[in-house]
């Protein structure tokens, strides 16, 4: 059995009550989705627990782990850097975007750099069109990306995480 | 200081859905109220329900999905009297290349929508509706999830709404990644926690949808249209825009243009004057090459077919579509090899595997055109990429396969000399 954080619980209860009777597989996607910003992937332990709560087969979740292309077997970076290179954002300079990504981070589509801080993904659209190129860290939005704008935001990722590990030293 | 929007509004829009959305948090129920919100559902509520759907039909609305089916005779297809629970599931899978308005419906004026919601309830007797928002539109489910807890927290939502005696729930679902799921069929196996396949129809959703209770699927917009409709009646909505396309609808416009953003405009607005005057022409003077009207599952036009009025029947004249209403701009520099092969990388990637000739024809038209655009291309190439796609063609349980071929055929056609060019490059190449 695991546990989430109380807030997760909170959100887990009010889901399972949200569907009609006795169709409690319908959180299956939801909870796996909210689980995994939490435990970081989707590890087979995470499976049996959504399994158990919607009232489905581990197999029944399994399958539907593989179709969704958000789920993650294996854990992405902490920072998930996701740029688009669909056609609104290819016009305007997304797949140049793209590759100085890799160039900056040092990997390619769905890599992760060593020290497990970034992992990087060539994305399909992802709403931003009339904004392009657009790149979604986690969950934010970025949008009118440029190289050196990228270069900013991970720049300024890296250095908020060098910080904070600073303090922590300092506190211990 | 004015509020910050994703684009400035253009003087040119006709603003009936995208209204409130310069007003100072305009999300809240509180600007709602103060600026035309819940009139309609109140006047809804003294309506008989056939009245209201009579009211939607003639509206002339048609789904801002994609697909521009007529709303009113969606909505009369429900059985009302079914003994059985009806649902209400809102499309907010919004993930057609090109498309990004469902966004600004919800996060500057969630309120709309939700009202909307309420008078579908109201009119199909049904009482839970699900919002099934993207995955990747995690601040927008979160944002919805704020909205909705201020509407019941003021009586907007769950039992005896404003003393009327009808009850509504209205939940938020996350999809998580998967454009197979705007599918209408597809986004109700993801709801009912599957992986997105589409259903065999009929039975249609309308009658065996969610849970295989009675289900009226609408798109994020064409719930937001329905309190104008109601409010002002059908009649003047109707009127806006061109027989049989009622309305406006709020158009994405990306690609090369001056300024791309998200504007409302009124059905059968010209399309040059769209692109030139609302998106401020092509940048640095260049010819317009090609637009993709309506989402990148349109089939693709040349610039000397644009000079047409952007509604659904005119589209579909020149054998496009005005689709999800994701318009993308390309100027003459554009490479249309590589605009046929990210197209085709992506419908790839998406097809969900169910039909053989979508899984099959959309790999190796990617592989063909990845080969064309790496310098392998083939003179017979050309040929062998409509043919397949022809291939794909009503050939498979959903769209996804059309999607694909559609774009596919007219780029090849279209734009012939393009591949040619390519080959001639080649060729060059290998003498040098």
């Amino acid at each position: 059995m695991m546990t989430f954080s109380p807030q997760l619980e909170q959100k887990f209860a009010k889901m399972l009550t949200s569907y009609p009777e006795g169709k409690k597989r319908s959180a299956v996607v939801p909870m796996l989705i909210y689980a995994q910003d939490e435990v970081g992937s989707i590890t087979p332990e995470l499976i049996e627990e959504v399994a158990r709560r919607c009232e489905v087969t581990p197999l029944q979740v399994d399958e539907v782990v593989g179709y969704y292309s958000m789920l993650h077997r294996k854990p992405m970076g902490k920072y998930h850097v996701q740029v688009c290179t669909n056609i609104s954002c290819l016009l305007v300079g997304g797949m140049e975007l793209y590759q100085h990504a890799c160039k900056k981070l040092g990997i390619g589509h769905k890599q992760v750099t060593p020290d497990g801080q970034f992992s990087l993904e060539e994305v399909e659209c992802m709403g931003a069109c009339s904004w392009a190129p657009a790149v979604e860290i986690n969950y934010d939005f970025h949008h009118h990306i440029t190289p050196e704008k990228l270069d900013q935001l991970i720049d300024a990722l890296s250095s908020i995480d060098a910080l904070s590990s600073n303090g922590l030293r300092k506190a211990h | 200081m004015p509020k910050k929007l994703y684009n400035q509004p253009s003087p040119l829009e006709t603003q009936i859905l995208s209204k409130r959305f310069r007003l100072d948090n305009s999300e809240s129920l509180t600007t709602y109220l103060a600026n035309d919100g819940f009139k309609a559902f109140r006047k809804a509520h003294e309506m008989k329900p056939e009245a209201i759907i009579e009211e939607v039909k003639t509206s002339a609305l048609r789904g801002r999905g994609g697909a521009g089916f007529p709303t009113g005779l969606k909505w009369s297809f429900v059985p009302r009297s079914s003994p059985k629970p009806k649902y209400i599931v809102i499309n907010a899978d919004e993930s057609e290349p090109g498309t990004c308005k469902d966004r600004l419906l919800m996060e500057y004026d969630p309120h709309q929508m939700i009202e909307g919601i309420l008078i579908a309830g109201l009119a199909l007797d049904a009482h839970k509706g699900y919002l099934y928002i993207r995955g990747e539109y995690r601040y927008l489910i979160d944002h919805m999830d704020r909205a909705i807890a201020e509407a019941y927290s003021q009586g907007y939502l769950g039992k005896n709404i404003l003393g009327t005696g009808f009850d509504f729930d209205l939940y938020t679902h996350s999809g998580a990644g998967a454009y197979e799921c705007g599918e209408e069929t597809a986004l109700l196996d993801s709801l009912e926690g599957k992986r997105g396949i589409p259903r065999m129809k009929p039975p249609f959703p309308a009658v065996a949808g969610a849970w295989a209770s009675p289900t009226l699927l609408n798109n994020v917009e064409t719930f937001s249209a329905i309190p104008a409709i109601i409010r002002d009646g059908g009649a003047a909505f109707a009127a806006l825009g061109t027989p049989k396309n009622g309305g406006t609808r709020l158009l994405c416009i990306s690609g090369h243009v001056n300024k791309p953003g998200v504007y409302e405009v009124p059905l059968g607005y010209p399309m040059l004057k769209f692109i030139d005057e609302i998106a401020g022409g092509i940048p640095g003077g260049k010819k317009l090459k090609a637009v993709i009207p309506g989402g990148s599952s349109c089939p693709i036009l040349r610039a000397d077919e644009c000079d047409i009025p952007m509604d659904y029947d005119s589209l579909a004249k020149i054998g496009s579509m005005l689709g999800s209403g994701g318009m993308v701009v390309m100027d003459e520099t554009t490479d249309m090899v590589k605009v046929a092969l990210r197209i085709m990388r992506f419908y790839a990637h998406e097809s969900c595997g169910w039909c053989i000739p979508c899984r099959e024809g959309t790999t190796w038209l990617r592989k063909i055109l990845q080969r064309f655009d790496d310098g392998g291309g083939k003179h017979e190439d050309v040929a062998l990429l409509g043919e397949l796609s022809r291939n794909m063609l009503g050939r498979t349980f959903c769209a996804l396969g059309d999607a694909a071929a559609m774009p596919t055929i007219s780029i090849v056609e279209k734009f012939a000399e393009d591949f040619e060019k390519r080959l001639a490059r080649d060729r060059q190449l290998v003498t040098v």
